[in-house]
């Protein structure tokens, strides 16, 4: 599996909004790029990335080639309760990937 | 401006060619201490911040792709680095700085990836990774990361010595079409713009980085490939030993200088 | 002007006689981006305002800038930001990114980091839970294009 790396504070106060980054490795394959000898290398890009907090949406992304690669993503979820944050990406070729992480509200 | 230009068009190193033939020859004594500057002095704000901070740095997937392989039980000796080497943040602390370094079984120097991949070869009983495979770059990555911080400390004594100079010597060698020595620009014409770029000095003060044009995790010897094709010379096979005796002189040159590793770099 | 990828097709060339068409779609044209935001809007007017799109505005490496969007609102169920798109001008596509949040959001904002074909304007549209649409626009001007410099090995 690729490797992801997600940043999610250990600790939040109920009600308190917190900012979650993911990092992913991922060439992200334009489609426009050619070889030396001029034959098209194919798209292969990440498609979609989705958080659920305690199974339920909180943030969803639809990528496009424009995208660069190893992509970082940033964003904002507020602290409901303890449980777990669910991060996976999909794409192309079946690109498939997923990563966790526990989340303590006080 | 166009879209399609050419980040080091054939005119503009023309005319740096023949304004550089006519200028004086190049002093030996290089860039004095306390002018130098790491590559990183001549990126934008940016690309800095991205290369600051480790969840922003995409060196850092490769470094963690580095660590779980430390621990990987390898090849037919089902040995992991981990099995000799132990917990790299201590055992690994000041190793990438300090190559390449002297090994006495080749009778040379050897750059880091060679260091590895014997160890893979003798203790392991592994195949040897190529360059700019993905778990040689995680390997090289991880190792490299545990000096970061700290000086470029290269020996240049006794056996080092010959192939030192041979190093410098390729550096100071005009080369390719363009007949370009790496010293003219890299010693004479640093911090100057050429097409629209800024000339850094050329020390490897953050290898393997993520070079922003590759969109990924490189070495030093694909970015010196880089820079001879950029000449319009002959790039030399990745592995050969003009690589390692000239990535040698490159590191004693920045020796001193603060090792960044995993840098970004445009 | 002779770039480093024509040099070494030309010299391909040469060697094995290799044709190449170089009529490949180079960039997506302002038309186009207003069909893609169009797309999004389904032709309800944009307005500009409550939107803050962060991209640096020299840019001299296209491959990886950094982008954000920031949209002013309370984030509560009645009302709240749904999605925020971003479009350009003149990258091979005209959609770069959407994002769909909701009031579990808090803030409606994101950061990621893109690619930039050439000087340009960037657009961010934001859809409210009203139906309305916001936007912000930034004019960059790249050096180092993404997509379209052939990178060597």
């Amino acid at each position: 599996m690729a490797r992801a790396v997600v940043n999610v504070p250990a600790t939040v106060r109920r009600g308190e909004v917190f900012e979650i980054r993911t990092l992913v490795q991922h060439a992200m394959e334009t489609g426009f790029r050619r070889t030396q000898l001029g034959e098209a290398i194919p798209r292969d890009i990440i498609r979609q990335f989705v958080c659920t907090y305690n199974g339920a949406e909180v943030f969803r992304a639809e990528f496009h080639p424009a995208i660069s690669a190893n992509p970082l993503l940033a964003f904002s979820t507020v602290a409901t309760e303890s449980g777990t944050l669910a991060f996976a990406w999909t794409g192309d070729k079946g690109f498939s990937v997923t990563e966790s992480a526990r989340i303590t509200v006080v | 401006m166009s879209a399609l230009r050419a980040r080091w068009p054939l005119h503009a190193l023309a005319a740096a060619c023949v304004a550089l033939v006519y200028a004086q020859d190049a002093s030996a004594a290089g860039i004095p201490p306390g002018e130098r500057r790491s590559g990183y002095e001549f990126m934008s704000r940016e690309t800095r911040a991205m290369q600051d901070d480790d969840f922003a740095n995409p060196g850092t997937l490769w470094v963690l792709d580095g660590e779980a392989l430390w621990n990987r039980k390898e090849g037919a000796a089902r040995r992991a680095c981990a099995d000799c080497h132990g917990d790299a943040r201590a055992s690994m602390k000041g190793v990438a700085v300090r190559h390449p370094a002297w090994d006495a079984a080749a009778g040379r120097p050897v750059n880091l990836e060679q260091r590895i991949n014997a160890c893979r070869a003798v203790r392991q009983e592994a195949a040897p990774l190529a360059y700019e495979d993905k778990d040689l770059l995680a390997l090289t990555a991880y190792v490299a990361r545990q000096s970061r911080g700290m000086a470029i400390d290269i020996a240049s004594d006794g056996g080092m010595r010959p192939f030192l100079d041979a190093g410098r010597e390729t550096f100071m060698r005009r080369q390719g079409q363009l007949n370009l020595a790496c010293v003219q620009c890299h010693d004479e014409q640093w911090g100057k713009k050429l097409a629209g770029t800024t000339i850094p000095q050329a020390h490897p003060t953050g290898y393997p980085i993520y070079r922003l044009e590759w969109q990924g995790l490189g070495s030093l010897q694909r970015r010196l490939r880089n820079c001879m094709i950029g000449m319009r010379a002959e790039p030399y096979a990745y592995g050969a030993q003009e690589f390692v005796d000239l990535e040698l002189y490159l590191m004693w040159r920045a020796r001193g200088m603060k090792f960044e590793t995993p840098g970004v770099r445009p | 002007m002779t770039s480093r990828r024509d040099f070494l097709i030309a010299a391909a060339s040469a060697a094995g006689g290799v044709g190449l068409t170089v009529s490949r779609r180079a960039h997506a044209t302002p038309a186009e981006m207003q069909d893609a935001v169009r797309k999004v809007t389904g032709g309800a007017p944009v307005r500009s305002g409550r939107v803050k799109l962060d991209v640096p505005p020299l840019i001299d490496n296209g491959n990886a800038v950094p982008l954000s969007v920031a949209v002013e609102s309370p984030m509560m169920p009645s009302d709240h930001v749904k999605s925020i798109h971003v479009v350009t001008e003149r990258n091979p596509l005209p959609n770069v990114v959407s994002v769909h949040l909701g009031p579990r959001a808090g803030r409606a904002r994101f950061a990621t980091r893109v690619r930039l074909a050439d000087t340009q304007t960037v657009l961010a549209i934001a859809e409210m839970s009203d139906g309305s649409f916001w936007s912000d626009s930034v004019h960059v001007v790249v050096t180092l294009s993404a997509c379209l410099e052939e990178g060597l090995i």
